[in-house]
């Protein structure tokens, strides 16, 4: 019997709120199947399934905080016995996601300094009426110093009015239910900055790049294209920088229990400003692997579930490198904070027009300023040079596009 | 098609793309990029639309036309014909 845990969809996640099901017992499902969605400080996750078989019982309702590691549901044959749903700690094993390797470790959590705090195991959760939940909260009253007097204990309405009168010992303040995704997102960002910050011996080098020759070609493309066909500098940028960390094992993967992992492929995670604030920096797969118009149409499709709240649990978690674009306008150039595991962040300023040599004469070019951050525990200069001018060749070669 | 109905077929395709932006706040000259903090996947994605609803091709060169409600509706008009 394969146990379903609720997946780590990023380094503080502490648990997740069950949304939706979208499954239900008897159903067959497979690896990479898309089974729930879960709500975060980071928005709205599907999240997939790392067992194939039948589902032989689910084991939170929709509306429930699971902690992360928590079982959400029993899923395939086997002799494994079913989960005793105690107050032991919650088991921390996050599943895998779908080949991507090398595995990551249970708990990506290992790079912060802070232990994991357990939630309350599903077993432990107090019984409550609904109705009786929604008073609790609204009068930050704990549903766990109450003695129910519903069937089978239930707590009732009337429990929660009978607390509030009786005050003192069996009432105590929780924090506030939250109100404000945004604030919450900003929460999740400012948490894991943080701890990037405290753990990752951050280095930068730049370099200034031209790109006139390179935004020609792109230009003269997208002429002849539809508009459905064509380019953004952006998917250029995102692939030179996949296939440079290709060439770059030592950037490109996960740094976790003091041990950096190189990863064999690329999952260029893409830094995505979401409209009316928040980050969020899911991967593309294989990145190395993409061509130009692949590249493009993967970025189209993440961008666009990143904005209605569809990412998947493994795009949150499986990148090894990550690009982070101020875009069109705006500064030359940026030194971005590395999103752990990973140990480099690979930040682009917006593009200027700047007096340039070239062929020995100065002209008005189009350049860009290319800052990599790097995890200094796992890189030198040396290396981190080498990826910048691998990123060079490859935005400027005459065949990308 | 009048000036009108394309002005609100332009609005319509600008919340699509952008969501949150309320259609009634839009002023005639809010810059997309500039005041309604559309980046290039979202100017991308609105000359994708506006091709779809109304035939019409922005090349990337005329990107600047469509920029503001003031600018776009004349040139999706005289586009038209």
């Amino acid at each position: 019997m394969g146990i379903f845990a609720m997946p780590s969809l990023g380094a503080d996640m502490e648990d997740g709120t069950l949304v939706e099901w979208m499954i239900a017992q008897g159903d067959l499902v497979s690896r990479g199947d898309v089974v729930a969605v879960v709500e975060t400080q980071k928005g709205a996750i599907e999240i997939e399934c790392f067992e194939a078989g039948e589902v032989s019982e689910l084991l939170a309702s929709v509306g429930q905080v699971v902690p992360v590691g928590a079982p959400l549901a029993l899923i395939g044959a086997g002799d494994a016995p079913k989960p005793e749903l105690v107050a032991a700690p919650v088991p921390r094993a996050a599943p895998k996601p779908p080949d991507v390797s090398p595995p990551p470790a249970p708990d990506v959590r290992v790079v912060g300094a802070v232990s994991p705090i357990p939630g309350p195991s599903l077993a432990e959760e107090t019984r409550a009426t609904p109705a009786a939940r929604a008073r609790a909260s609204e009068l930050t009253i704990d549903l766990d110093g109450i003695k129910g007097t519903g069937p089978d204990g239930v707590i009732v309405l009337g429990d929660i009015d009978r607390a509030r009168e009786t005050e003192g010992a069996a009432a105590r303040p929780t924090p506030s239910p939250p109100t404000d995704p945004k604030a919450e997102m900003r929460k999740a960002i400012a948490a894991a900055i943080a701890r990037s910050k405290r753990t990752i011996p951050h280095f930068y080098l730049s370099q200034t790049i031209d790109i006139q020759s390179a935004m020609n070609r792109l230009a003269d493309l997208n002429a002849k294209r539809a508009p459905t066909d064509r380019l953004l500098f952006g998917a250029m940028v995102l692939r030179a920088a996949a296939l440079a960390a290709r060439a770059c094992p030592t950037l490109n993967g996960h740094y976790e229990g003091d041990i950096f992992r190189p990863a064999p492929e690329v999952h260029a995670g893409l830094a995505i400003a979401l409209r009316g604030g928040g980050l969020v920096a899911p991967a593309v797969m294989r990145a190395d692997a993409l061509g130009l118009d692949e590249t493009m149409a993967a970025m189209r499709d993440l961008v666009s579930r990143a904005r209605a709240g569809r990412l998947r649990g493994s795009e949150m978690t499986a990148g090894t490198i990550t690009v982070s674009s101020l875009g069109d306008s705006g500064a030359e150039a940026m030194g971005g904070v590395i999103f752990p595991p990973q140990v480099a962040l690979v930040g682009v300023g917006a593009p200027q027009v700047r007096p340039w040599v070239v062929d020995g004469q100065v002209e008005p070019r189009h350049v860009i300023t290319v800052t990599l951050a790097a995890d200094h525990r796992v890189n030198d200069g040396r290396q981190a040079s080498r990826f910048l001018a691998a990123f060079e060749t490859h935005l400027t070669s005459p065949e990308c596009p | 098609m009048t000036q009108d109905e394309i002005r609100a077929a332009f609005l319509d395709e600008l919340v699509n793309v952008a969501p949150d932006i309320d259609p009634m706040t839009v002023a005639v000259d809010d810059h997309l990029q500039d005041d309604l903090e559309l980046d290039s996947m979202d100017i991308l994605n609105l000359v994708t639309a506006l091709h779809t609803r109304f035939g019409v091709d922005v090349a990337e060169a005329e990107y600047g036309q469509i920029a503001t409600l003031a600018s776009a509706v004349p040139f999706i008009a005289e586009r038209l014909g």
